[in-house]
């Protein structure tokens, strides 16, 4: 039985079994004959014992053991062997495994062998998977077969004279002469190759691309024959001429042509000749057609064939085939920013693309819409756009809203019709919005004062009739809480008047509060904005006091927090209710979008007027000149840019502070990369006195921090006080502690919370100065904060 | 930036593999990794849809013939259409070799895909586009290989 059938044979045994266990078994059985074969001296079948390998090894079974058959087999005088133990290596070897390298010298004789299939072999293999080492060892070889004689030899040598340049761009200079004669290579196969290794050869090296610059006219020349060449039974594909050779030729170009007048001269009139001869009503012709745009978008062309290079692309989006409309939008894509205008006039068709079935299509639709939204058409653009969004997949769904809201913001022509484009979003694709849409959009509406009125009646609207989105009900519940009293009075000039009893408002917050739809943040908004209307409304104050009760003993602990305080609001501290909850002043837009800075409102820092500034200090000597060379020392060797920080300004400062600060922090792990994981960092430990920080805020302007204290040793610790001192142009306010005495062993802690304000986001470090009396003396000490934790999330 | 395919891969509606060629690198457990990201993603598409996939920072270009889907990972600075000539190309080389081929053929004579596919491409790149030369040299390669054959299953004296 010849040994091709039985490998046939094990194929359609395995093909047979009824099961994957009883496939798994024919396996087993077979790979096991197949290792006790490998074992056995030379018998005739070893090539087709490999081959059963290869088969097992596609289905999915490890098949690692045939690798050093697969190096005997490379070794082997039969070519048979030779070529299936090549297969092998290709198939089982890659530049990973150690046993590569045992077949180096087997190519390297291989190389040099009288049959040129061996050596095609050989050049076969080492292009798949050659190793840099492998390249290295063999380039000399291979670029002496550049200069064979036969085209079949120099064709494969030119291919594997790329993946050597491309593993080892040094390499490049060795090939350099001989790729520059296969230019004049009539076979079309090697002058693939060469068109190949020229390119690879111009992107590595820009000596290079400036010497083959010089070969532009050739170039021209190679392609105009191409073009202007009749039908060749070897060449031609759909009247196309080898467009695998004009595309490569195309590409070279492209890259010889860049940044370069003289060179994009030469090839104007070519590129125009190819652009409006080449037949593109099937996809050789499509493909070359599209190479050239793509060259003459890239290169220094006239402004003509530029335009021409635009119009094929509109043209190509009225194609009936998908993927000419797919390929056309992602070049108008590249080119969008370029030659807006041009892109422009296509805009009509890119839109309709929006409504074509293909997920692909639309969603380079989508991106090519919103890079062409601008100020003139952003009314209409917007209305497809949200039509768009309202039946798009889910998975473009995010992308497309958060391009809507980018787009809102930069070309609003009205107030109005921003707040309405926002909320037209949130009822059609609330869930996909991205979290920082709802603080966005509440400073948006704070900040639009005059349309107040309207926004909470429609708001108000939209929530009555669905509670489901998130992030609109999030929304919602904020403004009523906020303008609730617009909203009873009952008159807009915007929209129409609507009768809103208390009751009714109330009746919305409640059942946003107790429907299961409702995500805990969001039925935190509802009942702050149940107690904010405490001071809008007049009647049914009895109502939001009993509410707000209710929830003192609710199972989520924020909510029952915020009831707990509410409620001590309505008792104890009714007199401070009024001012507590006024209206929120207009906020200033910081940088991260985040909390209110300094400059614009003085709604959060007027509510501390009684927080000191300072922690009150107990230690004697001067407070003020001690805080004082606490900040001479930080701002002393400080920038304010100073990326990357570590110990190196610590070192340059003066004083026995600076040298216990190095001695303490060499005991501490300061990285200049923010930690990512723990929350809370302990930043000092000494004598049982041992210090913690945590971030409440993601790095930017503005931060609260918790400096948190305990005592681990046998003694009470009392007069506990901590100092700070931040470097220039940052702000700090520390509240005060919670108490100053730290009893031993742990039993209790004392914490601060430090507001940080960094507006120039200078890199941010803190200087702390603890202060104690233990055992009846005064201990002090100091410690230097050069990087921060980021929370943990 | 080597404008260059990273991978070919043959597979029929059922998600078997028929044949795949590496042109990078890949550990086996990444291969898997991809071969089922392809196989999952190409097999579910509507008849009609665009053939060309977006897919982590490389393009993807399938094609599928009766009951093969061919699927080539591309570099993004590829010609998408020009791929699907050379998908085409192949299916042709193939057709040529086996007469009429079908999903059988490339089953049962694999290493005979392979050799087709080695004499078409090389190192992630076209290495003929001469379809007559590539037939060419698959005979010789064939020729020398039974005359081989032959040689071995001859009885020694």
């Amino acid at each position: 039985m010849s040994p091709t059938v039985r490998l046939q044979e094990m194929i359609r045994v395995i093909r047979s079994a009824r099961t994957q266990g009883e496939e798994r078994g024919v396996i087993q059985r077979e790979c096991a004959a197949i290792r006790a074969q490998f074992r056995q001296a030379d018998n005739g079948g070893r090539s087709h014992n490999l081959a059963k390998l290869l088969y097992v090894h596609m289905l999915g079974y490890p098949a690692h053991f045939g690798q050093m058959e697969c190096v005997r087999l490379i070794a082997s005088p039969r070519y048979n062997e030779k070529r299936v133990g090549y297969l092998g290596a290709m198939m089982l070897l890659d530049e990973n495994q150690d046993a590569s390298l045992l077949i180096t010298n087997s190519i390297k004789n291989d190389l040099a062998h009288s049959s040129q299939y061996v050596q095609s072999l050989a050049l076969c293999t080492l292009a798949c998977m050659g190793s840099a080492e492998m390249c290295r060892d063999l380039a000399p070889e291979i670029d002496r077969l550049l200069r064979a004689s036969s085209s079949y030899i120099k064709k494969k040598a030119t291919l594997c004279a790329v993946h050597i340049v491309r593993k080892v761009p040094e390499l490049g200079e060795l090939f350099t002469p001989a790729a520059r004669a296969l230019l004049a290579e009539k076979n079309h196969g090697v002058l693939h190759g060469a068109i190949i290794l020229i390119t690879e050869l111009c992107e590595r090296n820009t000596q290079t691309l400036v010497q083959f610059r010089e070969a532009v006219p050739e170039l021209v020349h190679i392609m105009r024959g191409l073009v202007t060449s009749g039908y060749s039974p070897e060449h031609t594909v759909a009247g196309i001429s080898d467009p695998f050779l004009q595309v490569r030729i195309l590409r070279l170009l492209r890259i010889l042509g860049r940044n370069n007048d003289t060179a994009s001269d030469a090839m104007n009139d070519l590129l125009a000749q190819v652009a409006t001869n080449t037949d593109s009503s099937k996809t050789a012709g499509s493909a070359v057609l599209y190479e050239t745009v793509l060259t003459v978008m890239d290169i220094k062309s006239e402004s003509g064939l530029r335009v021409l290079a635009v119009n094929i692309l509109g043209r190509f989006l009225l194609n009936n085939d998908r993927n000419i409309r797919y390929i056309s939008m992602t070049s108008l894509q590249k080119i969008v920013m370029t030659d807006h205008n041009a892109v422009q006039r296509h805009r009509g068709t890119i839109v309709d693309c929006l409504k074509d079935q293909d997920a692909s299509v639309k969603r380079r639709a989508l991106e090519l819409s919103l890079a062409l939204v601008s100020a003139i058409n952003i009314r209409s653009m917007m209305k497809e756009l949200l039509l768009f969004l309202s039946t798009c997949p889910p998975e473009l769904k995010s992308h497309a809203a958060s391009g809507i809201f980018n787009a809102a913001e930069r070309y609003a022509p009205s107030q109005r019709w921003h707040i309405d484009t926002i909320l037209h979003v949130l009822t059609t694709a609330g869930g996909d919005v991205r979290d920082e849409t709802v603080p966005n959009l509440i400073q948006l509406i704070t900040n639009t004062s005059q349309l107040h009125c309207y926004t909470v009646h429609k708001l108000y609207r939209a929530l009555v009739a669905d509670i489901s989105q998130q992030p609109l009900v999030q929304v919602a519940c904020w403004c009523i809480g906020e303008y609730g009293d617009s909203l009873l009075r009952g008159e807009c000039e915007e929209t129409e008047p609507v009768q809103v009893t208390e009751d009714d408002i109330l009746d919305a917050l409640e059942t946003v509060l107790q429907s299961h739809m409702s995500s805990p943040a969001t039925r935190g908004f509802a009942l702050t904005a149940t107690m904010k209307l405490s001071t809008r409304i007049t009647e049914n104050v009895d109502r939001i006091r009993s509410i707000v009760s209710i929830y003192g003993s609710c199972i989520d602990v924020e909510l029952q927090q915020r009831a707990v305080e509410y409620n001590a609001l309505f008792k104890k501290y009714d007199h401070m209710r009024a001012a507590v909850l006024e209206k929120m002043p207009v906020m200033d837009r910081s940088s991260s979008g985040q909390t209110n800075g300094e400059s614009g409102g003085g709604g959060v820092q007027e509510l501390e007027p009684t927080k000191p500034k300072q922690p009150e200090v107990v230690v004697a000597p001067q407070p003020a000149s001690q805080v004082c060379d606490l900040l001479d020392l930080l701002s002393g060797p400080d920038e304010p840019s100073l990326p990357g920080t570590t110990l190196g300004p610590a070192s340059s400062m003066t004083g026995s502070a600076g040298g216990d600060l190095l001695d303490l922090l060499g005991g501490l792990e300061l990285t200049p990369t923010l930690p990512t994981v723990p929350a809370a960092v302990t930043v000092y430990e000494k004598s049982g006195v041992c210090l913690k920080l945590s971030c409440e805020r993601p790095l930017d302007a503005s931060q609260t921090i918790t400096l948190t204290a305990t005592n681990a040793s046998d003694h009470d610790i009392t007069a506990f006080t901590l100092q700070a001192a931040v470097p220039k142009n940052v702000q700090l306010q520390m509240k005060a502690p919670s108490g100053d005495a730290l009893p031993a062993r742990s039993s209790a802690s004392v914490t601060q919370t430090v507001l940080l304000h960094n507006p120039n986001k200078v890199s941010l470090k803190m200087r702390v100065r603890l202060s104690y009396i233990s055992q009846g003396s005064t201990v002090q000490d100091t410690v230097q904060i050069d990087s921060f934790p980021s929370p943990g999330l | 930036m080597g404008a260059k395919m990273h991978f070919l891969l043959l597979f029929n509606r059922q998600s078997k593999l028929r044949l795949q060629k590496w042109f990078t690198p890949v550990s086996e457990r990444d291969k898997k990794k991809v071969i089922r990201d392809m196989t999952m993603m190409v097999v579910g598409r509507p008849p009609r849809s665009c053939n060309f996939i977006h897919w982590r920072d490389l393009k993807i270009v399938y094609k599928r013939y009766a009951s093969l889907y061919f699927c080539v990972g591309l570099e993004d600075q590829d010609n998408e259409l020009l791929t699907l000539e050379v998908l085409h190309r192949y299916v042709e080389l193939l057709d040529k070799y086996f007469g009429n081929v079908c999903e059988l053929d490339i089953i049962f004579n694999f290493e005979k895909a392979y050799y087709i596919l080695d004499e078409f491409l090389m190192g992630g790149e076209v290495l003929e586009t001469s379809k007559i030369d590539i037939g060419l040299s698959i005979e010789e390669a064939e020729v020398l290989q039974e005359t081989f054959e032959e040689y071995m299953s001859k009885p020694t004296y």
